[in-house]
Order: C-alpha cells, then structure tokens, then sequence
C-alpha cells in the first residue's frame, strides 16, 4: 500500500526561505504530518514543526497544506493521487520563526484583550443553574481548539498587517459572542465587539467556516449573530429608541 | 503584490496562493450568474411593458403602484400619480434589490466574486487597504433588517397574486394554470429565502439571552435555524426562479407561448 | 543571559499547573507559568470523559465518602488514603469553582451540572461537556488565568506584572541553594535556543506524564516524564513506577493513529467490546473481588442502563486494569480483530443523532481517522499507554515533595493518589484538588521562608553546560532512532504484562542504550531545534523507564497496573509497600516504603469481607474491634 511521495516543505526563517523538494515514503491510513515527521527522522533531523496531541484535539500543528490552511494531523494522505506534489508551508498571516512554526502572539495579545466571563456576584460556587438549551450555543464556540487556522485565514489580517491592531479576528470576536450568549455573563459585550475588537471588518466571508478544523459555524452562529447585536443597540433607530426608553422608565 | 502577505517577518512566499484546486471557479460561476441577473433585471425594469397577462402579474412589477401601470395589473391601487414618469418597477425593485444586497450570504458572494475581497480563502486579494464594513457606505449593510421587513410585506404581496392567478383571462375564478404554479412556486421560494434570512433568525429569537425563559420563541428559533443553515440554497433559487417567473410572464405576455391551462 | 525573579515557577501548564498558578496568584505571589508548548495546548485536553466529583446531581446517594471508597477499591488500597480522602472532599467545590470562571458543562433538567456514569463509579459521577472535557478544563483555567492578568494590568499596569506565561520553554534543570533548598530553575526557550534562568523560592512541578517512553501510547511528545526527571536529580524519592495504566481502548488502525484514545465514555453510554467470535467476552473476567458488583448476564447488564437501582453494571465497565488485561488476553487467544484489537460498538444501543450528541469527538477521530463511521459500525480497540500512577512522593496537604524543601509536585507526575490504578474522571480532579493545594502550599512555604534562598552563578553554569552540550557533540548516533529502541524495549518487555526475566533484559538493553545516548549527535543549531530537544527529553525517559523497569523487578505480585506472569495473584503482603526509587551514585536505586494504615474511621465505610480481601491477617487483626 505504500509509496513514495513527493513534498514541497518550505524551510527558512523570518528573512529568507524556499520550498524545499523531498521524497518520502508514505504508508496506509498515514496523514501529512506523520510524513512531516518522517522527513524529520530521515532526511531533515532540524525540520521544525509544531505539534502536540496528533489526534486533533489541540489545535498546534496549524499550516498550509496545497495552500489551503489546515491541520497536519487531520489530513489524511490518501486524499492526494500518489502522483501528486504536496507543498507544505506555514501559516502566511503570522511572521515564521523556522520552517513550519510560525509567531502566532498576536492571538495571545487579543485573547488578553477581551474580558473574561463575570458571573452574577450573589451566586456561589455550586449555585449556579443553567438549562442545557441556554448553554448550547456558547457550548459550540467553546469546542474552539485554537489552532488560529481561522485567524490565519482571514484575509482582514492576513492581507493587511495594519488591521492587526484593531481587529481580534474571528477567534476572538467567536469568544465574544460565547460571552454574551453565555447565560450568566453580566458584561455587556457588544459595543465592545465593535469599538474595540473590529466586528465591524469582517465581511463575512466565511472563510474561517470553511477551515475550521471543528466545524464551528463561526459566522453563522458567531459573528452574523454577534452582527445583529450590534445594530440592536448602535445601528437600529427603533431598537435604540426602544432601549433608550426602556433604561429612563426603570 | 500589493497585498499584506510579505509583510516583514512572514515567510518568504511571492505566490499570491499555493492551491492546486480550481479556487477560481466557484467567484467566476457567482459572478456569471450575478451578473446575467442584473442584465436581464435592468432590462426588464427599463422595459416597462409586457409584465402583465391575466391573470398573471411580473414579481418585478408586484405591487404595480403607479398610474402608469397597465389596466389590471394595480391589485393595490395606484397611489402614484401620473407625476412618475419613470417605469413602476423602479418603485418596488429597491426593496429585493436592498433586501439581497444586504443579504448575509450575497454579501460573502459578492465580495469574493466581484471585489475579490478575498477572491477564495487563502488566496491574496488584490487591494492595499480594507476597512471592511466599518465606514460608508458598507456601513449602510447594517439596515439588512429593515428590507427584511419590507421584504415580508413584498411577500404577501406576491402570495396574494397567486391567489389572483386562481382565475383565468376572463376573471373567473377556479382556474389554474401553469403560471399559477409558477408564481406559486416563485412566493413560496420566497417565503423560505425570507424565513431564513440571519435577521429573521436573530429577531425570531437569536437576540435573546435565556431561550429556557421563552419557550415559543426558542421553538421558532430553532425552526428558522434549520432553515438557516439552507440559507444559501434558498437565496440562489429564489433568485433564477424570480427571473424565471418574469421570463413566463413576459413569454405569456409577448405571445412566445400561452400559458397552459389545467383546468 | 535572559534572568528573571519570582516567587514561584510553575512547570507545566496542563490542568494542575494553571490551577497552581491561579491558587499562587490569589494568595498574593509572583508567579512564572513555564509551559514546553504552547498556552492551552497541554495533553489535558486530550481528557475526554469527564470531572468525577460527588456533586449528587444525579444521585442523591452519592457522597464523598462513596467516592472515596469507589478510589480506595480502583487502587486496589495501595493509594495514600489522606489523599484520597482530600480529593473526595475536595473534587465538588474544585468543578463548582470552574463554574465561576466560565465553564459550561451539559446540564440536568433542573439546569445542575449533568453527571455520567464511568469504570469504577458506584454513581453517575462524571462532571463533562460532550466528550470534551479535558479542552472544557484548559480553556477556562486559561481564561482565568488571562482574568488574573486583567485584574493585575489593572493594578500594576501591565498583564504580565505578576503572572506570566513563559510558553514553548522547556526547564531542563532545578537549581538549589547551598543548603540544599530549592532555589531555581534553568530552561531555554524552544524557538531560538536561548537559555533562561528563573531564580525562585519555590518550584511546582506540573509536568504531567510519561507514555512516550512506550511505543504505543495516548500521550503527546510532551509525556516525557520531565518532572520525574527533574525531581530525581533534585534528590527526590518516586514511589509506585511500576503502575502504569494501560487504557483498554486506544485505536488500533490505522497504524499512524495506534494509541490514540477512545474514551471510556463510549462503554459509559451503552458501548459493548466483543471479540472475532461475537461475544461479549467481559463476563469471562469478572475478577472475584467485584463479582457482587457486577452483572453476570447479558439482560441484567443491558437493564442497567435504563434502571441502574435494580441492575448490577455491566462488566465493560470494570475498571481499566481489569479491562486492558481482559482485551490483551483474547487478543492472545487469537479472537482479536483484523488489525489486532477488538471490538466496541456503540451503534447498535444507540441511534446516530444521540452518538453524535453525546459522542462528538469520537465521532469526528473515527470518520476523519480512520475512515470509520462508529453510528454504524465498531470500532477496533486495543490497550494503550495511558497514565502512570506513580511518579514524585508528596505530603498529601500540601504536595511538598518529599525530601526536597521548595519544590512541589500536582497533578500525573505526583504520586499517592492513585495507587494501583486511577478510576476514569479521578484525573482531572486530581489536578484541581491538588493543583490548588501546589499552589497554597507554595504559598505557605514561602511566607515561612525568614530569607530568599540564593542562586549561585555556579549553578547556573553548570545547567547551562548540561543544556547545550549535545549541541557540541559529534557523535554518529540518531536520537530519533534510540527513542524508537527505547519505546520498543519498553512496549516489548514492560508491557501489560511482565516476567521478571524480560525485565532483567529491559535493564540490560537500558544500560546498553545509556551508552549509546552518550554518543548522539545533533545537526543545525539552537533554533528550534527537534533533534537537540529530543537529545535532551531522552535523559528524563531513560529515568523514567529505568525506574519503571526496576520498581517492577521488585515487586513480585500482581496488582492493578501491575501484572507480573510469574507472580499472578495479588499479594496482600505487599499492599502496603511502596516501591521508592531515587538516585544514588549516578543511576537509579529502589528501596521499599511503608505506606500509612488507613484510620479506623475510614476502614469503616467498607464491609468487613472487602476488607479481608485485600488487608494482610496481620492488619486485620489490627482494625479496632468496631471495625472489623
């Protein structure tokens, strides 16, 4: 069943770099990180890839396979022809450290920046009630691994540096949304969605969606939600009216 | 390339994507048929004739408000005077035509086929800056909501002229004809593009914080977002059907063909 | 050099190490999180079943004294009963806490935590989110974490004033002071090479496991057993290396994925293991100590699962020792599945959708895998190295290491908990429970220190030369090729099942292997560098399998992870011994340990007849005449 493979790994650091040509040896059932790790072993023993639990469930061996973003571990090679050239490349929305390990901080900066969960100050540990149908929905974002693919996907950042500074991306705005779904959450989360955190750039593209290794309906489920949220209390005159009127009477 | 790519620190790679599969086709199909639908609408909107058939109305001329519109065609009355001189197509097209512009999924479709922003994922786009929809006029796709509801009246408007296409040519009723069907089909498309529609959903229920405290919203929350997840689908055939109804009308219209009788 | 000061250094940000972090900050410390990959990445995540912890959601029976006694009987009494004690106090409040900081578990309809039910669990126990639990638990400490440093950016001015996370930083060496008292840490950060000293007055080690010293296993490249090693060369004592779990059911095919886990939550909810003939072959293997537990016909254990009051569980459900050694049997009987396993199936109990639901993550590692759709078909399952029970000796109240003022151990790399064998859901409570107790612990320790202890420079440079030393070294020798050799030696010969003659060899293929370490050599340079990483994993899981391998040379029983072929039955004569080993004279020794009785109090939450089973005549005839 096996064969030998062609790959394209690309090998350099933050100044230079090139795909480099390698031929490996592939086996049945194996997926593209274990042929990685095979170049690692053979032929490139200073081949630098990150990588944890290799099952999927840790979200580290993020990169770009055929220049589609996805993780080494979940991809499966039988779904290439034996014939074919696999290139492998890292993550090209982050700098590159070597090889395939790229700087993902920026994401760490913005998980930093979004408040956390504050929950109702009279209930203690264990008095907490919350019915399965109100948790769902913030149960789905939670599945998140942060493997970043969708951050490095989003051509908001990944064609324009500059809008690092004032767009969290979609991981982030999806942590926002969890929050102010989340049914005990006190913060309000939505004007902070849009001021601070840059809701306002995404044009739904969906291309975070589409490479989520978990299936996360981001934008619809996410950031289309989180969207209307927005326009109830910033954009939606009657809402706003409504709202207004409301917090004077009570 | 003009894009963020290389910017300093990430790895070094001119091409603007690495995909091998045919990332090009799915923009290129979107704007084929995007832009065959805005040729055919204008047309037919300049046109200003051949909407009408009885007892069949054009859902590009639905509800016919002007004085100008053919005799029959104005279920509605004609509370535009003689003053518009323009067709009465123009007094309606705005809300399908804002209703889709601003639709969540048309909006992915379009950004990606006609301004290539991104062309695919993980394909560079060709523009220095983006600021999204976070200043006009993209700001103004915040008001999806309000053509939605347009939308809904637009709806039964339309489902009240398949009830009328219960008639035949002499105005009897207990007829139907092919283009019963059709426009049937045509409101009916539209009904589940509307119901579908992320507004719908958020004001059905999404907006809410605790659906356990409203049971008969979070049940219809639950429907519409089994329809959501259609939402794509539904927005591409209502759009050729809407297209295809009018092209019946017209084809009726013109003589091209009679609308068949069943009964 | 790159120097930096704080009170505590926190080794390991899997689950015990974040919650020691968050328990060191709360009492007021500064606090380093030094983590080998990056934040949120540990191999808790891997964790799929659950929390167990006596909340009596489900079952208003239960309490923690049941959940003690269900501990006790997994570990085959070989545990630290203060520990076992504390944890089952301790486990509702540590899920409850989680709560506060965000986490979503699935509820009960009264909108309580919904609980499942596990091996080893008299009641529905498992506190759990899907079968994602683990991830459910890293992500909200690490969000707690993050509202720490907001609380503190808020204080000081910046996030990282007092809680900082030193990520893709490896620890390679503990450093003392003259009087032998903990007094830092040296490391180097994994993307450049570059070395990091951290001078602190007390260091918690939270390194986790250790099954990358075995071929097949379930751990990531993380479970090199740092903390074991670090602890050993520190002067600490390891007790019970010779418990080493074996999951029953990790995948077997295809053979990239061999070893990766199929969580026990699969038996929980209705799963059934038969072998190439057809038959549910558990009931062949219900060891007599359970017999009353445990049903003994197909109706009685199916009816369990709809009315648990008046069914005894099915033995799918033993625990995992019991169910490793039963799988491992028939695949050696020749009634195993085509790649080498058995089989589980969950799709003829339950329908797709509720699999689905209930089943996520399996569902997706199966399709995406190995092409295997589990709502339709079994899975091939066979054991795989899952967790070690033993690890670094701690006092049970604080988790002070034994013998070695200012370090602390939580978490998989401490030991005492489990003894024998760990319960499925114990593992996660461990690491809250005693991942908070590091970190007060270490709190208190340092609030009795009446001066900082003081790094010197020679120390530093001496861990500096160890660290980089194998980047000057010529040798011909392949690191990647001799970590193959040594998972191979210990799949081969300190498996499942073990022979005092096969473990004589594993020593002498050891020590050959040893030699040969001394020869690697290492290509490129510092920068994140997987062969000079490799170089230096090798040395601790050369300890660990020593250790493993002369711990279980000594002990001539057989008993829960433990299974010698040329001593079957379990002995109670050695119930009470821990196997200690620490290091003299450059290599590993072992020496035998008395573990505490468990007081009259305790002894009395079980029957008399239970008691007999496992207790010597000698300890028995100790017990307190109300007791026994």
């Amino acid at each position: 069943m096996g064969y030998r493979a062609k790959f394209r790994v690309w090998r350099g650091n933050a100044n230079t770099g090139a795909l480099t040509s390698y031929e490996v040896d592939v086996n049945e059932g194996e997926v593209v990180l274990d042929v990685i790790h095979r170049i690692q072993a053979t032929e490139a023993p200073d081949l630098a890839v990150r990588w944890n639990c290799k099952a999927g469930k840790c979200g580290s061996c993020s990169a770009e396979v055929n220049g589609i973003p996805k993780l080494m571990c979940m991809t499966r090679m039988n779904t290439f022809n034996p014939e074919d050239v696999v290139t492998v490349s890292p993550m090209r929305a982050f700098p590159v450290i070597r090889d395939l390990v790229t700087d993902v901080s920026y994401n760490y900066k913005k998980a930093q920046e979004v408040p956390v969960f504050e929950g109702p100050k009279d209930l203690a540990p264990g008095e907490y009630r919350m019915q399965q149908e109100d948790v769902a929905r913030s149960q789905e974002f939670r599945k998140c691994i942060e493997c970043f693919l969708c951050q490095n996907t989003c051509h908001v950042i990944r064609d324009h540096e500059e809008n690092k500074k004032v767009f969290s991306g979609p991981r982030f705005l999806m942590r926002i949304a969890e929050l102010d779904m989340h049914p005990l959450d006190t913060t309000d989360r939505k004007h902070m969605a849009q001021d601070d955190h840059g809701l306002g750039y995404c044009n739904i593209t969906k291309c975070c969606t589409e490479v989520c290794p978990e299936h996360i309906k981001i934008t619809d489920n996410a950031l289309i939600p989180m969207k209307e949220r927005v326009v109830d209390v910033k954009y939606d005159p009657v809402r706003w009216l409504g709202s207004t009127i409301k917090r004077r009477t009570s | 390339m003009k894009n963020g790519m290389l910017s300093a620190g990430r790895a070094r790679i001119s091409e603007r994507t690495l995909r091998t599969d045919k990332w090009w086709l799915q923009p290129f199909v979107t704007f084929a048929v995007l832009i065959s639908f805005v040729i055919y609408s204008t047309f037919r909107a300049f046109e200003n004739a051949n909407y009408y058939t009885t007892p069949l109305l054009s859902p590009f001329y639905s509800p016919c408000l002007a004085v100008s519109c053919v005799p029959g065609s104005s279920d509605l009355g004609q509370p535009i005077g003689s003053w518009f001189m323009l067709s009465p197509a123009f007094l309606i097209l705005f809300i399908p035509l804002g209703f889709r512009m601003t639709c969540y999924y048309y909006r992915r479709s379009y950004y990606r086929s006609f301004w290539l922003s991104p062309p695919a994922c993980g394909v560079g786009e060709p523009h220095s800056k983006y600021t999204g929809e976070t200043r006009a006029p993209l700001i103004l796709q915040n008001a999806h909501r309000y053509f939605f509801y347009l939308g809904l009246l637009l709806n039964f408007v339309l489902t009240y002229d398949v009830i009328l296409a219960f008639r035949n040519e002499n105005y009897e009723w207990g007829h139907l004809s092919v283009g019963t069907l059709v426009l049937f089909v045509n409101a009916s498309l539209l009904w589940l593009y509307s119901l579908s529609c992320h507004s719908c959903r958020h004001a059905l229920g999404g907006r809410l914080k605790h659906f356990s405290k409203n049971p008969v919203r979070y049940k219809l929350w639950t429907w519409t977002s089994k329809l959501n997840a259609k939402h794509p689908m539904y927005a591409w055939i209502s759009l050729l059907w809407v297209a295809f109804t009018d092209f019946y009308v017209r084809s009726v219209s013109t003589g091209f063909f009679t609308n068949f009788y069943i009964f | 050099m790159e120097r930096h000061s704080y009170d505590v250094v926190i080794i390991g940000a899997g689950g015990a190490g974040m919650r020691a972090a968050i328990e060191a900050r709360e009492a007021g410390l500064s606090v380093a999180l030094v983590s080998k990959s990056m934040f949120g990445k540990a191999h808790t995540v891997m964790a799929e079943g659950g929390i167990a912890a006596a909340m009596a959601n489900m079952n208003s029976n239960d309490g923690w004294q049941v959940h003690f006694r269900d501990t006790m009987r997994g570990s085959k009494f070989h545990n630290n009963w203060r520990m076992a004690q504390l944890h089952a106090q301790e486990s509702p409040m540590r899920v409850w806490e989680l709560e506060t900081y965000g986490a979503l578990f699935d509820r009960t309809k009264e909108g309580k935590i919904s609980q499942r039910n596990f091996g080893g669990h008299e009641y529905p126990r498992l506190a759990h989110v899907g079968d994602r639990t683990g991830l459910e638990l890293i992500r909200t400490l690490q969000q707690r974490i993050v509202g720490l440093q907001q609380k503190d950016k808020k204080e000081f001015g910046e996030y990282e004033a007092k809680l900082r996370v030193f990520q893709e930083c490896t620890i390679t060496e503990l450093m003392k002071d003259d009087s032998g008292v903990i007094a830092g840490a040296f490391g180097y950060w994994r993307e450049t090479g570059d070395p990091i000293v951290f001078d602190a007055a007390a260091v918690v080690l939270a390194t986790g496991g250790l099954g990358k010293s075995f071929k097949v296993t379930s751990n990531s490249w993380e479970g090199t057993g740092d903390g074991v090693g670090l602890a050993l060369r520190a002067g600490g004592t390891l007790i019970d290396m010779e418990f080493v779990q074996f999951h029953p059911t990790g995948m077997v095919w295809p053979l990239s994925v061999k070893g990766i886990l199929v969580t026990e939550s699969v038996r929980g909810e209705g799963g059934v293991l038969t072998n190439s003939e057809g038959r549910r072959f558990m009931f062949d293997y219900i060891p007599d100590v359970f017999r009353d537990k445990y049903a003994d016909t197909e109706a009685e254990a199916d009816g369990w699962y709809t009315d648990p009051d008046n069914n005894r569980r099915p033995p799918e459900l033993l625990p995992r020792d019991e169910v490793a050694r039963a799988i491992n049997s028939e695949v050696k009987a020749g009634r195993g599945s085509p790649h080498g396993g058995v089989f589980l199936d969950v799709s003829k109990r339950l329908d797709a959708e509720t699999i689905k639901r209930r089943l996520p993550a399996m569902y997706h590692q199966f399709k995406e895998l190995a092409d295997v759709d589990i709502t339709k078909e079994p899975m091939e399952v066979g054991p795989t190295c899952h967790y070690v029970m033993g690890g670094i000796e701690v006092e049970p109240e604080t988790t002070a290491t034994v013998g070695v003022p200012g370090l602390f151990a939580a978490g998989e790399v401490a030991a005492g908990m489990h003894g024998a064998n760990r319960l499925g859901g114990n593992s996660l409570s461990d690491l809250l429970v005693f991942g908070k107790r590091a970190g007060a612990g270490a709190a208190a320790y340092i609030n009795s220190l009446s001066t900082r202890p003081k790094l010197s420079d020679a120390a530093v440079k001496i861990a500096e030369q160890k660290t980089f030393a194998p980047l000057a070294n010529g040798g011909n020798e392949n690191p990647y090729t001799i970590h193959q050799e040594l998972q191979q030696v210990m799949n081969d010969l300190v498996g499942i099942i073990r022979i005092g003659t096969e473990l004589q060899d594993a020593l002498t293929k050891l020590a050959e292997l040893k030699v040969r370490m001394g020869k690697v050599g290492v290509a490129g340079g510092k920068e994140y560098n997987p062969g000079w990483h490799l170089v230096l994993d090798l040395e601790n899981m050369h300890l660990v399998s020593t250790s493993i391998a002369k711990s279980a040379i000594t002990r001539e029983e057989s008993r829960g992870g433990h299974t010698r072929d040329d001593f079957q039955e379990m002995d109670p004569k050695w119930r009470n011994k821990n196997v200690a080993c620490f290091m003299a004279d450059g290599d590993v020794q072992v020496k035998l340990k008395d573990l505490p009785m468990l007081p009259a109090d305790l002894a009395a939450l079980f029957e008399q007849s239970e008691l007999k089973k496992y207790l010597s005549e000698e300890e028995y005839a100790q017990l307190p005449k109300e007791v026994a």
